[in-house]
């Protein structure tokens, strides 16, 4: 049967959110779920979703290779370990991102289409070449942000480039979020963040030292089926494939959510 | 110290603080419009107005307000008094 793959793009603006990780973690989640998946490193120059997934060693061919034709778009293509149903398009490590336009990027997706059910891209930092690139193909955007000043300003200018770009609402992801630093009111609140910038929720993850200890050993951390956090991922995987999934109190859904829950959805025709 | 500081004049939470700093920020970055050209803006506003009908120029306050992902710039202009002379 034809499939028609979804393009999902995870982006965020500031660097160091948790982006990649969140990649990998959402990636390897829709697969464990059944779902064919190709995740496609954006990051010309720094890649990094080959660690965090731990496929570094298996990388003969990358994106450049693909788009200036020395290898076919399956050669790129690298099966992870665990799950025979993912794969990954690393990122060229000694070129920049104008190796790769968004033209490259559409074609690149519209090939895997057919065959899979999700393509999910790991956008770089800025609202540059690299994340043109990043977003060119997607059908759908997903920002990951940190309750955090910072943070929470540049998605808020994403989320803004992205409506101006017809790539319909941004979808958002709070990740490392400390509920007692914001139980003594020392961080802002899920519903803080939902409130300022007004988009549809799809994952609230907590801040999480295994998540370090998981991209040391190379094995995304939603593949633990016993750690909190990546049950956090793997129902940010399940909302994205259609799933009413409720958010966990612990996470600061739950009663939160109680209060917020006129704010998840944008206004009808804003 | 934390509760002496709490005792006189109370320390706003930090969280509280980052919310009210970021929802100005937000504000005047999605309108493209720097915090200092509001009060030109005003100054303009009240200087057209005034050619018409007097003001109360003090009172005069405008804001950029939010609705979900929308903004509206929204000002109260208070108009001073006609002074009607009195006739013989």
């Amino acid at each position: 049967m034809a499939k028609t793959a979804r393009v999902i793009t995870i982006t965020s603006g500031k660097g160091g959110v948790g982006k990649t990780t969140a990649t990998a973690n959402i990636s390897a989640a829709l697969a464990a779920l059944g779902n064919k998946v190709v995740c496609i490193d954006a990051d010309i120059g720094l890649r990094n979703l080959d660690v965090v997934l731990g496929l570094e060693n298996r990388i003969v061919y990358d994106l450049v290779d693909v788009v200036e034709g020395r290898c076919k778009l399956r050669q790129a293509m690298i099966r992870d370990k665990r799950l025979e149903d993912l794969y990954l398009i690393p990122a060229a490590q000694t070129r920049d991102k104008n190796a790769v336009s968004p033209k490259d990027m559409i074609r690149i997706c519209d090939e895997l289409r057919k065959e899979y059910d999700f393509i999910i891209i790991d956008s770089p930092a800025g609202i540059e070449r690299g994340f043109k690139n990043a977003i060119a193909p997607a059908d759908e955007i997903v920002i990951v942000t940190n309750p955090e000043v910072s943070a929470v300003r540049d998605a808020d200018r994403i989320i803004g480039i992205v409506e101006a770009d017809q790539k319909g609402p941004a979808k958002l992801v709070i990740n490392r979020i400390n509920m007692e630093m914001v139980e003594r009111g020392d961080m802002l609140a899920v519903a803080d963040v939902l409130e300022l910038l007004a988009v549809e929720l799809i994952g609230i993850v907590p801040e999480d030292q295994a998540v370090l200890v998981s991209t040391n050993r190379g094995a995304p951390i939603a593949l633990e089926p016993k750690s909190k956090t990546g049950q956090a991922f793997r129902d940010v995987a399940r909302r994205l494939a259609g799933e009413e999934v409720a958010f966990s109190t612990a996470n600061g859904g739950g009663n939160f959510f109680g209060r917020i829950s006129k704010l998840i959805r944008p206004k009808a025709g804003s | 110290m934390r509760n002496f500081t709490n005792l006189f004049g109370g320390k706003k939470k930090s969280a509280t603080m980052a919310k009210e700093r970021l929802r100005l920020v937000l504000i005047h970055d999605r309108a493209s419009l720097p915090p200092g050209v509001m009060d030109q803006l005003r100054d303009e506003l009240i200087e057209v107005i005034s050619r018409h009908i007097e003001v109360d120029r003090d009172a005069v306050r405008i804001e950029i307000v939010q609705d979900g992902r929308n903004q509206h710039l929204q000002a109260e202009i208070p108009i001073k008094p006609a002074r009607v002379p009195l006739t013989d």
